[in-house]
């Protein structure tokens, strides 16, 4: 459709038609302001403040709410103009709060800036301000009514964004009010979207009101840790007694994959990393109790007794489990370093989905992986298993959003009648454990439908959908871990015959696809490259183990039996989450990095206190294959990252660790990592360096050393290094993938995490625990939808 | 909740009038008021469910319009215009002459639960000032003698009738 051209104050200006008004000015530079008009949400019409100048128009026009038309000729800035927005300012602060100075959203507050702006600072109102005291609605959400303006933007973002609709407006005119759906509390899904985009400082934080001021802290953007969707979130930092202090998560910047959202975990329970049963000094085993001790005498006994163990029982005799949520640097560190210093293949993690299948399934299939952005954009998507709302927030808010605003077609396929049949053109309810007969019934094998057929969904009513979801063009299939090994190649065949398909198949924890594609796996090496075709990797790292080594339950059988003698666990809880027998490796040599005493560093002769992922810089990648970088944003005295501490280990163990890490001479120093507190801040020199993937690497501790590694020799991470670094999501794809392998389907164990937990990190948030409590006092119920 | 079979039947056949069962609302509310006397948390968790929206929802409509209660009121709602015809042919003395007789403030309620005030903005009879709506009733012209008679009157209905007997003050069509 041709553009419709316009003339904001003289400038031409060409948009397409159906454009806002306030919208085509935004194109053009020219700003129009405005508190209740929010993009991708319903229209308004309430606050008056984008009052503009129409040609031929004999009142003003909200330019929120007028669509432009050809020849239109319209004037943004008149004193006329000026007059109406400062009497629509000086209504507003009629029955404002003078509380700038303790508001939590001083400093950054939209109707300080209009009135800073319009200079409405003189009322001719002279009545009595209308107080209210503050009021908590949850844990985490605070209402200070007297602050509001009637924007209805947190009223909007909650029931048309989340599909939550726990808010809404009671009385009218000046005694309107934002209320909560259960009178004087919310019962909702806490995920604080009504407080990040409240314009003023009526909706607060629990987690951070009254703490600071935004002008004291150092905002850095970097990758959320907990599920495996990858958000983009904005930690607020300040300096603290042993570091760094994260006083606040949001989304401020926009930019990410996430957009305007975020859940609860992302902006509220990043406080596991101040919890004080943080581990912040080595300890080591010493008369059977568990004691401090220093960094130089817990390496030098790790390596040598790693040392000990390799050269008298061999390298089958260690067994080394991975972390789902460190970096992707320290996964292939980690498995370089027992295939290459240790001599063994015996390295594994806790799987939560089959991505060697998938891998395998789309070799040489390029485009076949879709990004968290395409899940917005996509016409038609198909969902089977899993249940987003809960495990996947962010996909679900993508899903959601998809279906409002772009009218895409969502085919839901479930078990559980789960929230988003409520966006799905199509909702079938199958037996639990059927999702595989799905994936063969699509495919082609109508033998399967006799068990995913009953009454209100027929064979007929399945060859139907099947047919519709064939005529389908840029379908994304979306499916939980339910389906695995055979049943996704079966699930390919399918979306192979529907022309542009895209896949997404869902992991749980922050870095489990990272995990899987850097090569966490007996039997795989990074890229999904069976040791059988570990070419390219023995002439670079100088040899590689042949056979395969020991899964994580094939360890826990031979420390057992007796033949393993070491273990080396990095940023995990088998014993914990699954329920492996800690006895078995009471008389082994256990070694832990982790934040805290895990039932599994319960056990450990030595455990190394590690940082988090909020706490080092690196790549992770999301679920859907997005790798996004991490900054450094807190920091806890006392920690070091899992990358520095294996690097220590090799070094311990006598390994020459430029074999490990290819880092170089040069006059430059590292990415931050290593440079404390100023790390992240940006050497205006280095950047161009940098973004080349040039600079030099002067030590074993700079994880962009291994990043150059990856970037070279891992199928599908060669991506632009200057948009990495510029905080952009990279799509990998996996066409170019090693051959995989078929691996038992038994070895996958879903962590089943809900949208107030999040694994070992959960139960160390105050944030989430307080949520689950209240929670349990009122249980929810799902409400009617629009 | 059950509802009378009037109420079912005018309730059946104001979903036909609108493209959305949320259009049906406003209406469904007053009948169910007229029926039960206010709005109670049954009669809004009834009425959500049928509707199709949120019990919030639900009551942000009802705090939006002043006709509607979710407090129960007297078996007659006294409205008391005060606005600037009524208030300059005695409105507001109309208004304290209620108070004093009736022995309640605004948006009150006699023990008995006969009656209850309320101050209102214009209700459209201005040609008549002072005027008082009682439920669905105009009375027109009022002074306080004449204001006595009506509520005399309601008085003597109320008790014939019995307290607690249900009643319909819409007439149908």
């Amino acid at each position: 459709m041709a553009d419709v051209n316009i003339t904001v104050d003289g400038k031409k200006v060409a948009a397409p038609a159906g454009t806002l008004l306030i919208e085509a000015c935004k194109s053009a530079g020219i700003e129009v302001p405005s508190f209740c008009y929010y993009p991708n949400l319903s229209l308004q019409g309430a606050c008056r403040m984008c009052l503009v100048k129409v040609e031929k128009m004999p009142k003003l026009q909200t330019a929120c709410t007028t669509v432009i038309s050809e020849g239109m000729a319209v004037s943004t800035d008149t004193p006329e103009i000026h007059q109406a927005r400062k009497s629509m300012v000086e209504m507003l602060l009629g029955n404002h709060p003078l509380d700038c100075p303790v508001c939590d959203a001083g400093g950054e507050c939209e109707l300080q800036d209009m009135t800073f702006a319009y200079g409405a600072a003189e009322s001719k109102f002279i009545d009595i301000k209308n107080h209210r005291e503050e009021q908590q609605w949850s844990p985490v959400v605070y209402f200070d009514r007297p602050r509001c303006i009637l924007c209805y933007r947190c009223v909007r973002v909650c029931g048309e964004g989340m599909d939550v609709w726990a808010l809404g407006v009671q009385n009218r005119g000046v005694s309107s009010v934002i209320a909560p759906n259960k009178e004087d509390h919310l019962e909702c899904e806490e995920c604080g979207m009504c407080i990040d985009i409240c314009p003023v400082g009526a909706l607060t934080s629990g987690a951070y009101r009254y703490k600071t001021r935004p002008w004291e802290m150092r905002h850095v953007g970097t990758t959320c840790t907990h599920c495996a969707d990858g958000c983009k979130t904005t930690l607020g930092v300040r300096r603290s007694d042993t570091g760094m202090e994260i006083v606040r998560g949001d989304n401020r910047d926009k930019s990410g994959i996430n957009g305007d959202f975020l859940c609860m975990k992302g902006r509220y329970a990043f406080d596991f990393a101040n919890h004080e049963d943080r581990l912040t000094q080595p300890l080591i085993r010493k008369d059977g109790r568990l004691t401090p001790s220093t960094w130089e005498e817990a390496f030098e006994l790790i390596g040598r007794r790693f040392k000990e163990i390799r050269d008298s029982a061999g390298g089958q005799a260690i067994g080394v489990v991975g972390s789902t949520r460190t970096t992707n640097e320290e996964n292939y560190l980690l498995q370089k370093f027992a295939r290459v210093a240790l001599g063994t293949n015996n390295i594994d993690h806790h799987r939560t989905a089959d991505f060697p299948a998938l891998a395998a399934a789309l070799r040489g299939k390029p485009e076949a992986t879709a990004s968290m952005r395409d899940v917005f954009k996509a016409p038609a998507m198909l969902l089977i298993g899993n249940n987003p709302t809960e495990q996947h927030p962010l996909l679900a808010w993508q899903i959601r959003n998809n279906v409002r605003l772009h009218k895409a077609r969502l085919y839901v396929i479930n078990s559980e009648p789960v929230k988003l049949r409520r966006q799905a053109v199509n909702f079938i309810q199958i037996p639990v454990g059927s999702e595989g007969n799905v994936a063969r019934f699509l495919s082609g094998d109508d033998s399967a439908a006799g068990s995913i057929s009953n009454p209100t969904a027929t064979r007929d009513a399945w060859v139907a959908l099947r047919d519709k979801l064939r005529g389908e063009q840029n379908l994304v299939i979306i499916f939980g871990s339910e389906i695995r090994g055979e049943d996704i190649a079966s699930l390919v065949k399918f979306g192979s015959a529907v022309p542009s398909a895209k896949f997404v198949c869902l992991s749980d924890y922050a870095n489990s696809r990272g995990a899987a594609d850097m090569g966490l796996y007996p039997d795989l090496l990074p890229g999904y490259h069976p040791m059988s075709d570990a070419g390219k990797w023995r002439d670079e790292w100088g040899g590689v183990p042949q056979t395969p080594g020991l899964t994580l339950p094939q360890m826990v059988e031979s420390a057992k039996a007796g033949n393993l003698k070491a273990f080396y666990v990095v940023g995990a809880n088998p014993v914990g989450r699954l329920g492996i027998d800690a006895f078995s490796f009471s008389q082994r040599f256990v070694v832990v990095q982790d934040m805290f005493l895990t039932e599994t560093a319960l056990i450990a002769d030595v455990v190394l206190p590690a940082a988090n992922a909020y706490e080092k810089s690196g790549t992770v990648t999301n679920t859907c294959g997005d790798v996004q970088f991490l900054q450094k944003a807190g920091e806890i005295t006392g920690a070091k990252s899992d990358f520095e501490m294996t690097v220590r280990i090799a070094d311990a163990m006598g390994f020459d660790v430029s074999k490990l890490v290819p880092f170089s001479r040069g006059t430059h120093s590292d990415m931050g990592q290593s440079r404390g507190a100023q790390s992240g801040e940006v050497d205006r020199h280095g950047v161009w360096l940098e973004a080349q993937g040039l600079e030099p690497k002067m030590s074993p501790f700079d994880p962009t050393a291994i990043l150059d590694e990856i970037q070279r020799l891992v199928p599908g991470y060669g991506v632009s290094r200057a948009n990495l670094l510029a905080g952009n999501d990279q799509h990998t794809t996996l066409s170019g993938s090693g051959a995989g392998v078929q691996h038992d389907p038994a070895l996958i164990a879903p962590a089943n995490d809900t949208l107030f937990t999040s694994g070992t990190l959960g139960r160390y948030s105050r944030a989430l625990n307080s949520v689950m409590e209240n929670r349990q006092k009122q249980p929810a119920e799902e409400v009617a939808a629009d | 909740m059950k509802f009378s079979d009037q109420f079912e039947a005018r309730f059946a056949e104001m979903l036909t009038h609108y493209p959305t069962k949320r259009s049906a609302l406003v209406p469904t509310l007053l009948y169910a008021q007229d029926e039960v006397g206010h709005l109670s948390d049954e009669v809004i968790a009834e009425i959500a469910s049928r509707v199709d929206l949120t019990e919030l929802e639900v009551r942000n409509v009802i705090s939006y319009y002043s006709m509607l209660t979710t407090k129960p009121r007297g078996k007659y709602n006294v409205q008391v215009c005060t606005n600037i015809a009524c208030l300059l042919r005695g409105g507001e003395e109309l208004l304290e002459h209620c108070k004093g007789r009736l022995g309640i403030g605004n948006k009150g309620t006699t023990q008995d639960g006969m009656f209850s005030l309320e101050e209102v903005e214009c209700i459209g009879a201005c040609s008549w000032a002072p005027a008082v709506q009682v439920n669905y009733a105009f009375h027109e012209n009022l002074t306080t003698e004449k204001m006595d008679k009506v509520l005399d009157a309601y008085n003597e209905e109320g008790n014939a009738v019995g307290k607690w007997l249900t009643w319909s003050p819409i007439p149908m069509k």
